[in-house]
């Protein structure tokens, strides 16, 4: 079947999915947007996180036909241009990112948290980011990094 | 496989009709992950995610209908309130991505005994309003939806529109047990509802039998023994905490063996009896 969605502002027309392909397939394999990360395929681990109309959800979850007509944004999608988004950034400079395979949901899952939320307690960023695995950092340097995105976010409204 | 998008629950309904073998998917967060691993593979999947009727939250006279596409983020925020058992439960569902997607219409679904949202629905008195084009609505008390291990009274040409639940009337509590706070599938969950006007306690036990039930014994032991203008009386919490033990009849597996998850499920009743207890005699000093 063909799938109809915008995907980081870009219309696209994806010819030949498989109904019950997975939005993550269509991204990685089918667009060309390997960012959101393929690991349990079971909702467990967070990596595959995208913006669906503006709701962060697992994209391994969500079937291709139900993203028709609507909206997804990707951590593709997050920079302007050059400019890493304030989140990426933080991510960098507290070392956050080891292996980096989880980063990039994270990332989706925490610029999300920001948006809603200025000034995030540690309670509420474990919790925001309970639903993502790391399994190099030991979630300390990225706990670091939300605070510090935070922060600087902030100062810049 | 065919991908059906119905937009209003009349096609949705038709479409389940014409189809019946047609699998209902809302968040996915069952169904998908079912496809991803190769464990099922539908002729059909029935997208949900269009009908707009089934996010609609109202109060019809007095009782609470939820559509069943309402996400449990939804839950949480707008009906903690008026149902507060549910709205706990929903909080321990998977993560925020899942509660972001997950329904309680897919959890009755799926009807999983360990699914997060049908001990408060038990505890509560809550019905199920399911549908089909050739007969009409079917109000299913959910004590009688359970039928099996993953098996429901959804005839194969149904679909669930809501729930209905009266607003509490009394203090709502939810427990589960589970190896860290976030995703976690319950080891066992106990939920707990006080219907003063009644004298009535309502039960429900999760994930310690092969349907999430009541524990009938225990509410008929509290309607008999409970002094509703009273401390709490150690030996009747006590008993109480055994009756719902004694409902239960779990598995050992790899979560947790049958002898924990019996000895969970009494402490899990006194404890939420307990808190439950203490807010109504709280609200009602004050």
């Amino acid at each position: 079947m063909r799938v109809n969605f915008t995907v980081n502002g870009r219309s696209e027309a994806v010819d030949d999915v498989w109904e019950g392909e997975s939005l993550l397939y269509v991204l990685r394999e089918r667009v060309g947007l390997p960012g959101s990360k393929n690991a349990c395929e079971q909702g467990e681990c967070g990596s595959c996180t995208v913006y669906l109309d503006g709701t962060p959800v697992c994209s391994c979850l969500v079937a291709a036909g139900q993203v028709e007509g609507r909206e997804v944004r990707t951590v593709e999608g997050l920079a302007d241009g050059e400019r890493l988004d304030p989140v990426q950034e933080a991510f960098v400079e507290a070392g956050a990112v080891q292996c980096g395979f989880c980063t990039p949901g994270l990332i989706v899952q925490a610029h999300d948290l920001i948006q809603r939320n200025e000034h995030p307690s540690d309670v509420e960023i474990r919790e925001a980011l309970a639903g993502n695995l790391c399994r190099c950092t030991g979630y300390e340097k990225i706990l670091d990094a939300v605070r510090l995105a935070a922060t600087r976010k902030a100062a810049l409204k | 496989m065919d991908f059906l998008r119905p937009t209003t629950w009349e096609e949705a309904l038709a479409a389940k009709a014409d189809q019946p073998e047609a699998v209902p998917i809302q968040g996915g967060t069952d169904v998908m992950v079912e496809i991803n691993f190769d464990v099922r593979r539908p002729v059909a999947l029935l997208d949900l995610n269009q009908v707009r009727e089934l996010h609609d939250v109202e109060l019809v006279d007095g009782v609470q209908r939820v559509g069943a596409g309402v996400p449990y983020v939804r839950v949480i925020e707008e009906l903690g309130g008026a149902l507060p058992g549910l709205a706990q439960a929903s909080r321990t569902v998977g993560s925020p991505q899942i509660r972001n997607r997950a329904s309680v219409g897919g959890n009755l679904g799926a009807a999983s005994p360990a699914g997060d949202s049908h001990p408060p629905l038990l505890a509560g008195d809550a019905v199920i309003e399911v549908e089909s084009r050739d007969r009409g609505v079917r109000l299913i008390p959910a004590a009688d939806f359970y039928l099996g291990v993953k098996r429901s009274a959804l005839e194969p040409d149904e679909l669930i529109r809501a729930f209905r639940m009266k607003p509490a009337e009394g203090p709502q509590y939810f427990s589960k047990v589970g190896t860290r706070n976030a995703m976690v599938i319950a080891v066992c969950s106990f939920a707990v509802a006080l219907h003063p006007s009644e004298r009535r306690v309502g039960t429900g036990i999760g994930s310690a039998a092969p349907t999430p039930r009541r524990a009938l014994e225990a509410e008929a032991f509290m309607a008999a023994e409970l002094d509703w203008d009273a401390r709490l009386d150690p030996a009747v919490l006590k008993r109480f905490g055994e009756l719902c033990a004694q409902a239960a009849s779990p598995i050992d597996d790899v979560r947790g063996t049958a002898d924990y998850r019996r000895h969970a499920l009494a402490v899990m009743a006194r404890r939420t009896l307990t808190w439950a207890w203490n807010d109504y005699r709280k609200a009602r000093a004050a």
